[in-house]
Parts: structure tokens; sequence; C-alpha cells
């Protein structure tokens, strides 16, 4: 793709022209990177779960961080997010050092994730858990609270903003319903959007499809790619190749702890050592009576 | 069989200095468990907190009730900040074994001999704690009583400026969970990673709720301390507590309403009982008991009565069952 023209296109094709020359290896340096990585360790006791030594996130493309159940994507992700602490290792967003700051200073920053266990509050309204996500709001201030003249205006337009958001994430009709009353799927969606309502500039989505029907997922997929045409950078978590192959600008692949590829989808798909971390290394080998083949890819999901 | 004095002495204790005291212990467990989810098993000690406060204020160092009520406020933020800086950043149970541990603590200290000359030891303080109050009493001084409720003047006085203080927290209770802030506090309930996840100081919440929580307590040990004009070490066991988070299951947890109508019912069923039996065997209606049983008989009727309304009604009177059903994942 021609560089000229990809500063007139859209989101999607200037990511991918961003990310175009870039050479497809571990921890190579992006363009524009929202975030950068070094050196992140965790163990748990004797096993390491992640030691992450180089990784940088570029901006505004949707990056896919994937691997095989135990890779450490999750654990990598609550580092990260400040919702785990690592043993060493330092990152930096928006060029400011983050590492070891709490993480609801990182989610006021613009670093916003969901979580693998979908986390809707169940016994509060759509509405209510959508108006939570927003930002420097008033009537969070103890003694502003008493006092509802002094929020209620910004309330609603925070309200406003959800309603717009609930729009187009199909839940309108649920405002007022127990977000402990929706499906699995739709709680995903109400999280994906209670997300938004705090204004991420880098939303970290932790396997988004997980337990989500194939018709849901193509709307899921399509929201995503919609947070990235509104400048949003989109990292995920997903375990699933097909659907990365779908939505992402560019894959990072980890595997016991480290990452081993990066690249665009469809070349990372074709290496060597990605296959071999999913099926294992004698994937292509006849099936031998012990069944050892199959033996690579059954570890626990270590988080 | 006294009819008449069974129910009065039941109306007149339902709504009385008692009901009130625990009504503002319950009101500051709702703010603190029914809205917030904090498991604090200690509210005794922030009762206990407002009592000595204005008893050793008052006739230890012969100060002023107004500010000894500062002071008492003052203290339980105090308990609050103490209590909750060390567990608030830990799973929801570190709070609770804390809390009951620190309230029995508080107990055994407050009565030991070693503090008897400011703390009074196991005999507590005694003495005009509530004249401040008392002076400001505007019933006419020939006051006998009021028809049904056999209060006496000063008692009266008390109830009255009693139930105005409940009305006044419940009001601020009910502004403060309505408003952004009551929404922080409920998604904390719900899933505290969550509501982390959205950019809010979780901890510092948690933290507002243990002092306004403690401080509601505290009033109720000051109402005590004004009405008895007497502070007993011993009335602050672990117990109260539990009444507390009875009234509130009572009532159903996280209602504004809850503690107030929950306090009132535990009143009248625990005063109406004893009342009852206690009648009823002097009448001779009841032969196996003893007078001196009542007092235990009662509390076996409020246990059964508790079971009975965990299987039948779990989420209390105000609580609506559909929120009970939802998973609370």
């Amino acid at each position: 793709m021609p560089s000229d023209s990809a500063a007139l296109g859209t989101a999607a094709e200037q990511a991918q022209a961003a990310l175009a020359n870039v050479e497809a290896r571990p921890g190579v340096p992006k363009p524009d990177p929202i975030m950068v990585a070094d050196h992140v360790r965790r163990s748990f006791g004797g096993l390491t779960a992640v030691d992450v030594e180089h990784v940088e996130i570029q901006r505004g493309a949707i990056t896919a961080l994937i691997g095989p159940n135990g890779a450490g994507k999750t654990t990598f992700f609550n580092l990260i997010t400040g919702f785990d602490n690592a043993d060493e290792g330092k990152w930096s967003f928006n060029d400011r050092q983050v590492s070891g700051m709490a993480p609801y200073k990182l989610a006021r920053i613009g670093m916003v994730r969901t979580f693998q266990l979908t986390k809707a509050l169940s016994r509060m309204t759509v509405m209510d858990n959508m108006r939570l996500g927003a930002k420097g709001q008033t009537g969070e201030r103890f003694f502003a609270a008493i006092f509802p003249f002094l929020w209620n205006s910004q309330e609603k337009s925070i309200a406003q903003h959800a309603t717009g958001l609930l729009e187009r994430f199909n839940l309108h009709e649920k405002v007022g319903d127990f977000a402990g009353s929706l499906s699995g799927g739709q709680r995903k969606l109400l999280e994906m959007a209670r997300a938004l309502m705090a204004d991420p500039e880098l939303i970290m989505l932790d396997e988004p499809m997980a337990g989500v029907n194939p018709a849901l997922k193509q709307s899921l997929l399509g929201h995503i790619k919609t947070m990235r045409e509104e400048g949003t950078t989109v990292l995920f978590v997903e375990h699933d190749m097909d659907m990365v192959h779908d939505i992402s600008d560019w894959v990072i692949v980890m595997a016991q702890g480290s990452v081993i590829a990066e690249g665009p989808p469809d070349a990372v798909m074709k290496d060597k050592a990605v296959i071999d971390a999913y099926l294992g290394a004698h994937h292509d080998s006849q099936l031998t009576e012990t069944g050892e083949s199959l033996t690579d890819s059954s570890n626990g999901d270590a988080r | 069989m006294d009819w008449s004095f069974v129910l009065t002495q039941t109306l007149t204790q339902a709504i009385g200095i008692q009901a009130i005291i625990y009504c503002l212990a319950a009101i500051g467990l709702n703010v603190q468990f029914g809205y917030t989810g904090l498991l604090n098993f200690g509210q005794v000690a922030f009762v206990a907190a407002g009592s000595y406060a204005v008893g050793v204020i008052v006739l230890t160092f012969d100060l002023s009730l107004w500010l000894a009520i500062l002071v008492g406020i003052v203290v339980a933020t105090i308990i609050a900040l103490l209590l909750g800086i060390p567990t608030l950043r830990l799973r929801a149970d570190y709070l609770a074994i804390v809390t009951i541990a620190f309230s029995e603590l508080v107990r055994l200290t407050v009565r030991s001999i070693a503090f008897k000359d400011v703390l009074g030891g196991a005999q507590g303080l005694n003495g005009k704690i509530g004249q401040d109050f008392h002076n400001t009493n505007p019933l006419p001084a020939d006051f006998q009583s009021l028809p049904v409720l056999s209060w006496t003047r000063q008692d009266l006085w008390v109830v009255i400026v009693g139930w105005i203080l409940v009305a006044l927290f419940t009001l601020l209770v009910w502004l403060l969970v309505r408003s952004p802030w009551g929404r922080i506090v409920r998604g904390i309930r719900e899933d505290e990673n969550a509501v982390v996840s959205l950019g809010k100081n979780v901890f510092a919440y948690k933290l507002q709720a243990l002092i306004l929580g403690g401080i509601i307590g505290a009033f109720g040990g000051i109402v005590w301390a004004v009405a008895k004009q007497s502070v007993q070490p011993d009335t602050f066991r672990p117990e109260f507590t539990f009444f507390a988070y009875t009234i509130l299951l009572l009532g159903g947890a996280a209602r504004v309403f809850g503690p107030i109508v929950g306090a009132i019912l535990f009143w009248i069923v625990l005063a109406g009982t004893g009342e009852f039996l206690g009648q009823a065997i002097q009448a001779g209606w009841i032969d196996f008991l003893q007078p001196t049983d009542v007092g235990n008989i009662r509390f076996v009727l409020m246990g059964s009565g508790l079971i009975a309304l965990m299987v039948f009604r779990p989420q209390g009177i105000f609580g609506d069952r559909r929120e009970l059903a939802l998973d609370a994942k």
C-alpha cells in the first residue's frame, strides 16, 4: 500500500500503512508507540508466568495478543494495568513512566481495561453501570454528593452520552434493567460500552469473545473496529486465531510467558514458532500410540 | 393478665431510647455493609467510642457536652482510619476479623483497672453526663407523662431529639446513595475491581463509608450516655453489633428506611415477648418458666424469628427479592 494514499484513508488503512514496513520479529520498534514495555517479569513461586523482554503497541491500531492457554497473556495484562505487581520491569504510556502506578490512576490517564470474566455490576441498572464509567464527576466527591444541584446538569450530559453508546451497542432497550438480568453476550457489550464511557486512549479487552455466540461475535468485531475508527487504540487478548485474523492490524504472540512472534496477521499465522506453540512441534507427524504429539498445548492457564 | 400493660410497655420500648440507639448503629452499618459491602463486625466499638468520649470529656475533664460530641466524632474517625487503612486494601474478610477483635479489645481496655482514673474501670462512668443537653429541655417543668407512652420528661426529650437525629442521618444517607458517590460505593459492593478499572479510587471510598458509618454509630453511643447519664463497659459486648445486623437485615439491607423499621420491629418482638411472658408467668398461664428465664427466652424467640426471616423473606421487609435472585458476580 503506498503511503501517500494512507494519510487520506480510514483508520484501518492508516494503521496498516504505518505498520507495513515494520519488521515482523519479537520486540520490534513501532513508528508511533502508545505503550512501551521493557523487561516485564512476574513469577509465581517457581513458575515464571511473564517474562517479556520488549514490546511496543502502535497507536491507533488494533493489536491482538494471542497465545495458547498459560502463555501469560492475562497476567501480562494485569501487570501493565496495575492489577498485579510485576517483580521487575518498566513500562510507559504516552511516553510517561507508569510502572507501579495504581490501577485507578492508569484508568484516569486513559488506559482502560475489561476483564476475562465479565464484571457487569449485577444489582445496578444498565444506566448506572454506564454512568459509573464517566470521568471527573463532581457528585463523586463526598460533600458535593449531598447537594444534587451541584451535579445534576453533569449527570444529565453523562446520561445523554451513555444513551448514545447504549444505542450503538444495541442495549438501549435495557437501560432500566439490572445488569445481572442481561445475557452473557450483552454483559460483554455493556462492559465494553462502560469502558468507553471513561474515554480511553488505549482500551484493553481481555478475551472479549469468550463465551459469546457467533452472531454476537460479528457485532462485537464491528464494535472493536468502530473504536479504531474513533481513534482509540485497541489491545485485546484472544485465543482464537481466525477471529484475530479478521480485525487486527498487528498480532503479538506469547507462549510460556515471552513474546515469541510479532507481525501482521497473515505473516504470524504462517510463522513456524507460532504453529508449534499452538499445536506442538510434532503436529504434522503421525499420531503415535503413546499420543505424545498432543501433550504440548495441554498446560493450564497460569493467571 | 394485664394486656394493656403489655401493649403500652411494648410500644414505649419499640420507639424508645434503646430503639433509637440500635437504629443509629444500624444506619451506620447500612452505609458500611448494606451499600458498600464492608463487613464491619465491630460497630459496637464505634458506639462505645461515642459513649466514652462524652463520658470522659464531661465527667473526667469537666468540659462541655457539645465539645464532647465533637470529640466523639473525631474519635470515631480515628478508629475508622485505624481499622480501615491496614485492611481495606485486602480482601473483605480481613476487615471483618479485625473489627470484631478490635471491638472486644476496646471493651476490655476501657474496663481494665489500669485506666480506672480516666475511664472508670468496670463500674464505668456515672454522673451528670447529659446535663448540658437536659438543660435545653423545652418541655414544661410540671410535665407528668404522655397518655400511653411511659417516659419521664427527661426521657421524652431524649426520644424527640433521638428520632430527629435518626431522621437527619437517614436523610443524609438517602442523599448520598442516590448521588454519583452512592453509585460508586454500590459498585464497590458488587465488584471493586470493575470500579477500579473505571478510574475510581476504591480505597478512598471504602474509607469514607467506614468513617461515615462509624460516626453515625458513635452518635448512638452519645445518645446512650446522655440518656442514661452513665457509661457501662459491659454493655458494649459483641452481641450489640449482631443485634444491629439483625435490625439491618430485618428491615432490608441497602434500603434507606430499613434500619428504622428494623429497629422498631426488633424492639416490638423483644419487648413484646418479654412483657407477655412476664405477665403470663405472673398470671399462672405458664408454670414451667421462672420470671428470670424470660430475658433469655425472648432471645431464643428472636433467633427463631431471624431464621424464619432468612427462609421466607431473605431480602428483609423492604428488600426486593429479584435483586437477591440475580447472581452476585
